[in-house]
């Protein structure tokens, strides 16, 4: 078991011929991800890298009987790409490209939701269920199977988890870049609820950020609904406080989002809270035993 | 992006905000001239920073006469300005907005910001007019209305009761005025990809209109590209020159006042590096995120940059490769050591894709002051005993 994607989940890209699109879904190819083609308008009825090109995610929907597409195209693109996804039928769109304008993201997480497809990113490594399937641009060799589950707002800390927990012996179910842009997909409160029922995680990992308030929903979602144990990371303990121009920003949810806080709403949690990301392993096996 | 507070009332203008006349100035004659064409008999003469707190820096200051005009935009272009949120070091004043005196008897707050839980734009109001609204919302946080308003649907009429019968505006003819000027900012916000617009204060005159007194606007920076108008308004005196000079290369920098300097890939991690140093006992000297696409260039550039601080005893080079190559890295750090003097230790830890190769290459390189570290731990570790010339 593992959460959301599979050796069995068929994927699609949606920019599958640009740059990125062709270099990463080739490493994604030879991790085992069951691509079974992309969408580049205009280029339908091509092949590329051994998978047909569809002019629409519609048609490559009805052709190939994809559930997940993996995101490339360019920034301004973006919104629009999510929409036609959740139009289409997918049902989990993994978004990469970085720098999505916010008012885009907004309008196509609201089509997403109302449309039942789930969404992880903007601005983020991807999706990996360890020796089955990746989607996104993560080192596929880092992640060895195991039984711990992982969830990180930023990319390499995310390796860098991951890396750290393999080397002390134990192994990743899923890990997921949720990316730290102000609207994102699935957040921490979703994924933990999955790991949670999932039969395989007997631990998960949490990396969060300084900045906004998802770390401190998550901290009062684990007291209540988590009964694995928890180990987590807050980068940014050292971080300045931002010469903001404004203070609007910051009050909407009545606290700064400061590094301190979060780990202190965690660790009331009853979650292992490490100070250096250079723990993390070492945490990972203290609560695993 | 920033801009200035006459900028802010430039857009205003366009959308039907109500703002007092004013016009910008960068000297003191300029500011007798805007006066005398503005008329009237009472100026405030406002200097233009990207910070708030102004008023209470010595940088708003009210003219009754025109000679006192020129003497307090004399006294303030110039000046350096320190406030809350300037940081000690303050900011220079470039420019001064000469703006017609008001009729004020009230004071109210106003902004529009995403709501990141509710994934919409909310619209903040507030009687407290004049305070600072962090205050505010620690003290008195009932005296703050929040309304959330989905772009799907849009400004409707019960945004605009709910925010006038909660700020206790009572005329008909102020509700229907207070209701204009919430949605003009709406679509403000809306249409040019702001990411905040904070009106502090928005006063109410002798004759019962509305009126922006203040202006302060951020943008997306990610959705400049279809706003030239607005990417016009940039200033780059503004801006850090080290961090600016750090974008062009694809590289974010900020300067922080520890010893060792660092060099990482990713924002978390090198967040989290600084953190690791910190808990190690050392003090970073900055942030600085090589990004995705780092090459031999951007490396050196870094390098470069990270040195033009005196106060650097060491280097951390931290820099776990998934997009970015490590051998690429390797080749950058010897490219680095021909351009730049590199004149103190540097560790570097170098994991993930081709980290392998990486290790031949700085092996066979041989330089003096590299020191190798195999994980993130050991690599701050090191870093902290060459800072201390251990």
């Amino acid at each position: 078991m593992s959460i959301l994607v599979n050796k069995d989940t068929k994927v699609i890209v949606q920019g599958f011929t640009g740059k990125e699109g062709t270099f990463h879904a080739e490493q994604c190819l030879e991790y085992g991800t069951q691509i079974v083609g992309g969408v580049t308008p205009n280029k339908g009825g091509q092949e590329h890298l051994g998978k047909p090109v569809f002019n629409t995610v519609k048609e490559a929907v009805d052709a190939t009987g994809a559930t997940a597409s993996m995101i490339f195209v360019p920034p301004a693109f973006v919104g629009d790409a999510v929409m036609e996804a959740a139009n289409a039928g997918i049902e989990l769109a993994v978004i990469i490209t970085e720098g999505a304008p916010v008012r885009d993201m907004q309008a196509a997480k609201a089509c997403a939701v109302k449309n039942g497809m789930m969404t992880i990113g903007p601005n983020c490594p991807g999706i990996i269920t360890a020796e089955e399937c990746k989607i996104g641009i993560m080192p596929g060799n880092i992640f060895k199977k195991g039984n711990v589950g992982l969830i990180s707002k930023s990319g390499t800390l995310t390796y860098e988890g991951a890396n750290q927990v393999c080397n002390e012996g134990y192994g990743i179910t899923t890990a997921v870049g949720i990316g730290g842009d102000p609207i994102i997909g699935l957040s921490y409160k979703q994924l933990l609820q999955m790991f949670q029922d999932d039969d395989e995680t007997e631990a998960i990992v949490m990396i969060g950020e300084i900045g906004g308030d998802l770390e401190i929903q998550a901290a009062t979602f684990i007291k209540e609904n988590i009964t694995k144990p928890v180990v987590a990371f807050i980068a940014g303990q050292t971080a300045p406080a931002g010469k903001r121009m404004g203070h609007a920003g910051a009050i909407i949810s009545g606290s700064a989002g400061t590094a301190k806080e979060k780990m202190d709403a965690l660790e009331s949690a009853g979650v292992k809270v490490v100070v250096s990301p250079a723990e993390i392993g070492k945490a990972v096996k203290e609560v695993l035993g | 992006m920033n801009i200035h507070e006459y900028q802010a009332k430039q857009i205003f203008a366009k959308y039907g905000v109500p703002t007092p006349k004013g016009i910008i100035a960068n000297t003191p004659d300029e500011a007798v001239a805007n006066a005398k064409e503005l008329g009237g008999n009472i100026w405030v003469v406002k200097a233009q920073i990207h910070a708030g707190g102004r008023g209470l820096g010595g940088g708003v200051k009210l003219a009754k006469s025109l000679d006192e005009v020129r003497e307090l935009a004399d006294e303030i272009l110039g000046m350096t300005l320190v406030t809350h949120q300037t940081g000690p070091e303050g900011k220079l004043v470039q420019k001064v907005y000469i703006e017609e005196g008001a009729d004020i008897v009230d004071e109210l707050y106003l902004s529009v910001v995403l709501d990141r839980a509710a994934e919409m734009p909310i619209i903040m109001a507030s009687t407290e007019g004049g305070m600072d609204i962090e205050t505010v919302a620690h003290e008195t946080p009932e005296k703050i209305i929040k309304i959330a308003i989905d772009p799907s649907f849009g400004f409707q009429g019960f945004h605009g009761r709910e925010l006038v019968f909660g700020l206790g505006i009572t005329d008909k003819q102020e509700q229907g005025k207070m209701i204009k000027f919430a949605k003009a900012l709406y679509d403000v916000y809306m249409d040019n990809d702001a990411e905040m617009i904070e009106i502090n204060p928005l006063i109410k005159t002798a004759s019962g209109d509305f009126m922006a007194l203040d202006g302060k606007m951020g943008f997306d920076d990610s959705a400049l590209g279809r706003h030239p108008d607005i990417e016009a308004m940039r200033d780059i005196s503004e801006e850090d020159a080290d961090e600016r000079e750090a974008s062009q290369y694809g590289l974010s920098y900020i300067a922080l006042d520890g010893e060792i300097g660092c060099m990482v890939n990713g924002a978390g991690l090198a967040m989290g590096t600084m953190d690791t140093i910190n808990y190690m006992g050392g003090t970073p000297a900055n942030f600085l995120d090589v990004g995705g696409t780092a090459s031999a260039e951007t490396v050196a550039k870094g390098f470069e940059i990270i040195l033009k601080n005196p106060n650097v005893k060491a280097i951390f080079v931290n820099i776990f490769g998934g997009i970015v190559r490590c051998d690429r890295i390797a080749n950058g750090i010897l490219e680095a050591t021909k351009m730049v003097d590199v004149n103190v230790p540097v560790v570097v830890r170098l994991d993930g894709t081709n980290a392998a190769e990486a290790a031949v290459i700085l092996q066979n390189a041989n330089i003096d002051n590299v020191i190798t570290a195999t994980d993130l731990g050991d690599g701050a570790a090191k870093a902290v005993a060459a800072a201390k010339g251990e």
